[in-house]
């Protein structure tokens, strides 16, 4: 089965790393990843704060672009968790209100384009456990990430409110492929509380409380590494450990995609994976135990 | 020795707005809004509520009651980051993530919020973008937040700028759609159809 991949916006700048580990281990796993030509910006949360509707057309269009590149039905993969979100979120929406739908499928008319429902809405991590296997991705491992103790986070707007895939108080699927290769995963209670999002942007104080939380739980829950399915999620988290260490003391930890993570057991190379870009390095020698890091 | 004041602290009846909670609740699914019945749920499961002035289960009733002024006034709206925990919660299906944005929109549109907050600005910059190259620069936003909103907060977020600059993580070039004609047509499109 091949895939159409809606990069987003965000994996074109501060989250490449996340796209070059994406495509990377897609390619290793041999799993066909075709960008979706010509998408635009999902919206994300910003958006639909300025205009309802036009928050909902400006998502569709890629589901009409995605349609026009097949007869039979579309897998769309989205990696970022508010793509993945207001994408679903629109499909959802067009179900179930014909105001909605009325709308969009004039002004998609209007426009020369037309959606009839046929794209699927997946996540890497839903194609990974459902379609890929993990007993599959096991046969694969080159280099086991023994000793590596994980807490996977799995933040807001990917398993809440639309994902079918995985539970969402207490998700699992980024748990069993990490522990699949070999790593120990931790059992935390914030797995899904949000980052803050633009908080850290806009209101600062209180973006990185949010982002402390995060960080110290973790640690304490006995993590040398963070895994994140988001690119939003991965820059508060990693970018802002400075000022908040400053601010509270906070002990710095690496905070990785979970795609660099397989690409690490997968045995690709740093730089294919983008590990540098991380701020805080992320080295495989955690893999032996204990983080080194020196921030 | 100076005489006590005293205000009132209840506000009449006469003092709503009626059609304010009418236009609220105008979203798709925004008629659940009238069935809260104020537990409080969406506040305990709000990762935010702490640093906001008046509760998620303040403001619905506060919407649903006409209060248009405190509620559009009010800071939670603003500090609302969208992480939908209120939504699945929420034991009357109340979509409080879309009440949140419906009440940012009626704010921004009345342009009700302190000068240069910098979260409603961030919203309008990143529509702006949008809308001329089909998708956000995130260079772009943050120099015309802080621009409109904290010229210091500039300054203050070089290091991480310049860091992230020479990680490959922020580009001097931006990303822009080839067919920006076919999505202002359809934007366009969506004006008329809703105006």
């Amino acid at each position: 089965m091949s895939y159409l991949y809606f990069p987003g916006c965000s994996l074109k700048e501060t989250g490449k790393s996340y796209d070059e580990s994406l495509r990377a281990i897609f390619a290793k796993l041999e799993i066909p990843l075709v960008e979706l030509p010509d998408w635009n910006c999902c919206g994300a949360t910003s958006y639909m704060a300025v205009n309802e509707m036009k928050a909902y057309a400006l998502a569709a269009r890629n589901l009409a672009l995605a349609e026009e590149t097949s007869e039979s039905e579309v897998n769309v993969v989205a990696p970022c968790s508010a793509c993945y979100m207001v994408l679903s979120k629109v499909q959802k929406y067009m179900d179930e209100f014909s105001e909605i739908s009325d709308t969009i499928h004039g002004a998609l008319s209007d426009a020369g384009l037309k959606y009839t429902g046929k794209v699927k809405m997946r996540h890497p991590l839903d194609v990974i456990v459902n379609d890929f296997g993990l007993a599959a991705l096991h046969q694969k491992i080159a280099q086991p990430l023994e000793g590596m103790k994980i807490a996977c986070y799995y933040g807001c707007q990917l398993v809440r409110p639309y994902a079918e895939f995985d539970d969402q108080d207490d998700p699992q699927t980024m748990d069993l492929i990490l522990q699949t290769l070999g790593a120990e995963t931790v059992d935390w209670p914030l797995k899904t509380r949000c980052c803050g999002g633009t908080l850290t942007g806009t209101v600062e104080n209180v973006g990185l409380r949010l982002n402390d939380i995060l960080l110290k739980e973790a640690q304490k829950r006995g993590a040398n590494a963070i895994a994140t399915a988001c690119s939003l999620c991965q820059f508060n988290l990693e970018c802002y450990q400075n000022k908040i260490q400053k601010n509270y003391g906070t002990e710095n930890v690496p905070v990785a995609y979970f795609t660099q993570i397989i690409g690490m057991a997968l045995g690709l190379d740093d730089k294919d994976l983008g590990l540098h870009r991380s701020f805080v390095p992320f080295s495989k020698d955690l893999i032996k135990g204990g983080a080194h890091v020196h921030a | 020795m100076s005489t006590l004041h005293f205000e009132r602290q209840i506000k009449y009846e006469s003092e709503l707005d009626s059609q304010f909670p009418k236009e609220i609740m105008e979203i798709p699914g925004g008629e659940h809004l009238a069935t809260c019945i104020q537990c409080g749920t969406c506040s305990g499961a709000c990762p935010l509520s702490i640093y906001m002035d008046h509760s998620p289960r303040k403001i619905i009733a506060m919407t649903r009651a006409g209060f248009k002024d405190d509620v559009l006034d009010s800071r939670t709206i603003w500090l609302c980051a969208s992480c939908y925990s209120c939504t699945v919660e929420c034991p009357k299906q109340i979509k409080i993530t879309d009440t949140m944005y419906a009440l940012k929109r009626k704010a921004i549109k009345e342009n009700r919020y302190p000068k240069g907050f910098p979260v409603p600005v961030l919203a309008r910059e990143f529509f702006g973008i949008v809308k001329k190259t089909g998708r956000n620069n995130e260079r772009n936003l943050l120099l015309k937040l802080y621009l409109k909103t904290n010229v210091l907060r500039l300054f203050k977020q070089i290091p991480i700028g310049l860091k992230l600059f020479f990680k490959g993580r922020l580009g001097l070039k931006s990303e822009k759609i080839k067919k920006t004609k076919q999505l202002q047509t359809l934007l366009d499109a969506v004006e008329r159809r809703t105006s």
